[in-house]
């Protein structure tokens, strides 16, 4: 899709806390015909769940393109590489590397944390697994994954210097395309993008917005005080607080909505990732009201973003 | 330096309690500096568990003593004519101490009156902060005097991560991001060049990785 020119529209869906497959099933097929690729969460915020391996390979199952999340924090890279080689046998064919929210956040604080490589040395040893079929190390693989790489970045954490210059190294790397951590504080966004651009790290890339609809006021006031790396400003906290209770989701939606059409005539910007989170019938509304749906169609032998 | 807290009382009497003569022996290296295995800790120490027993009515005996060093042989020799007099010793030591002492003394039990921490520096009275791993294979040129190995939560080398905020760690606003510390330091004497490049994956067959660690110096041999 991305390579195609077209305005890509990627979603997330996090794996159950259970071993219920029809708990993905369900959730993917709110967002089939909505987006063009599925994020699957590797047990996001350090919370256990079904792996997403797993998942990604069941929304596979029904025919729905999945961007497997790997994190660095519980896997060193014996078991990343492996992993990496198993994806892509099993038909994956887009990753997004990760550093992984940190296990104190999780259900399991008491975790040893792996961190064996860092996120940069993932994007780059998928790189090299894909491109010259060869591990860390050097040793060779009989066959080579075939991976569309990914990776996230924030230009709402510190310092913002230092932001363009790590995705940067990310492009450096190897990195295909991008997810951006959710949009609100949409000037501090645009200062970032116009570093980008100076960069030029926009042609070297496909860069996705990351966006998220906010249910109600307690939310957006949640995300700025509790979430890390994450930027509300005041004003979309008065802007909930400013409408009736009964239509706070209409008014998140709105919001995501107005987002999603300045990014799609922003320079630079090659699609969005709608992170509805335990809301996926939004992500449909959202793309509907964007004018992003219908999706396109794309005929090729290989599924990717 | 290697720093220690001493452990809960009720720990420590609770595995003190089969042994009716304790010797609880100090080191007035590294412990001393954290004020948890010094002289002065130990004699506090003793003192404290001989009036808990005694209130308990434990005729248990508990003497203390303090070597210079508990981890080099030289210094544990010291111990080598009073430990018969005692069925336990009580290591106030770091865990280099405790078991350095331990294989000095077949037959002798050995009991840890500590939690060893971790390599750090003291930053004011009272605090103590962790800023080395001991990974064998020292990067500090390249990150400006800070190891992000040791003090990034996620042991990033290609830093910062998305949850740095206002200078400080996600995961915690006490603890400063190593990265805006690496950043601001390479800043201030215009080397922030060196983080331009791509680390690879770290050599942990260095730490670890490769099992247990020695140094073999056959000058220093005698």
């Amino acid at each position: 899709m991305l390579e195609k020119g077209e305005f890509a529209v990627t979603a997330e869906c996090g794996p159950p806390k259970g071993a219920d497959p029809d708990v993905v099933l369900k959730k993917a097929e709110i967002l089939r015909g909505k987006v063009d690729a599925v994020n699957v969460t590797d047990n996001q915020t350090a919370i256990v769940r079904m792996s997403s391996m797993a998942a990604g390979v069941l929304l596979k199952s029904i025919g729905l393109d999945p961007i497997l999340q790997m994190v660095v924090r519980d896997r060193n890279r014996i078991a990343l590489q492996s992993d990496v080689l198993g994806a892509s046998a099993l038909g994956i064919r887009n990753m997004l590397c990760l550093s992984g929210d940190h296990q104190k956040f999780g259900n399991q604080p008491q975790a040893a944390g792996v961190f064996d490589v860092d996120s940069i040395q993932l994007i780059k040893t998928v790189k090299d697994m894909r491109d010259e079929a060869k591990i860390i190390g050097g040793e060779a693989l009989t066959k080579a994954p075939e991976m569309f790489i990914g990776a996230a970045a924030n230009p709402f954490a510190d310092p913002l210097a230092f932001r363009v210059i790590r995705l940067g190294k990310k492009i450096a790397a190897g990195v295909d395309f991008i997810q951006t951590q959710c949009i609100y504080n949409m000037d501090r966004f645009e200062t970032w993008m116009e570093m980008v651009r100076e960069r030029g790290l926009h042609e070297k890339c496909y860069i996705l917005g990351g966006v998220t609809p906010l249910k109600s006021p307690g939310m957006a006031k949640y995300m700025k005080n509790n979430v890390a790396g994450m930027d509300v400003p005041d004003e979309l906290i008065k802007r909930m607080q400013g409408v009736s209770k009964d239509k706070w989701k209409e008014e998140g939606i709105k919001i995501c909505v107005e987002t999603v059409e300045r990014l799609k005539v922003m320079k630079g910007i090659s699609g969005v990732h709608i992170m509805a989170i335990e809301w996926e019938d939004a992500v449909g509304e959202i793309a509907e009201k964007a004018g992003l749906l219908p999706r396109p169609v794309i005929y090729s032998n290989e599924q990717r973003v | 330096m290697i720093t220690a807290e001493q452990k809960p009382m009720d720990e420590i009497r609770e595995m003190i309690a089969p042994y009716k003569k304790v010797l609880a022996v100090g080191c007035a290296s590294c412990v001393a500096e954290c004020a948890a295995g010094g002289e002065k800790e130990t004699g506090a120490l003793a003192s404290a568990l001989r009036m808990a027993c005694k209130m308990a009515g434990d005729d248990k005996i508990i003497h203390e003593k303090t070597l210079d060093r508990q981890c080099v042989r030289d210094f544990i020799i010291q111990l080598d004519d009073v430990v018969k007099d005692y069925d336990a010793i009580l290591s106030l030591g770091c865990g280099a101490g405790v078991q350095a002492v331990a294989e000095m003394f077949d037959e002798m039990p050995v009991i840890p009156a500590l939690n060893t921490e971790f390599l750090g520096e003291t930053r004011e009275q009272g605090l103590w902060v962790e800023n080395c791993l001991g990974c064998g294979d020292c990067m500090l040129f390249y990150f400006g005097g800070v190891c992000p190995l040791a003090r990034c939560s996620k042991q990033l080398m290609n830093g910062p991560c998305g949850g740095s905020q206002d200078g400080k760690c996600e995961i915690n606003p006490d603890v400063p991001c190593a990265w805006q510390s690496i950043i601001n330091k390479l800043s201030s004497f215009n080397a922030l060049d060196r983080l331009e490049k791509i680390y690879p994956p770290k050599d942990w067959s260095k730490k670890h990785g490769g099992g247990p660690r020695k140094i073999i110096r056959e000058d220093q041999k005698k």
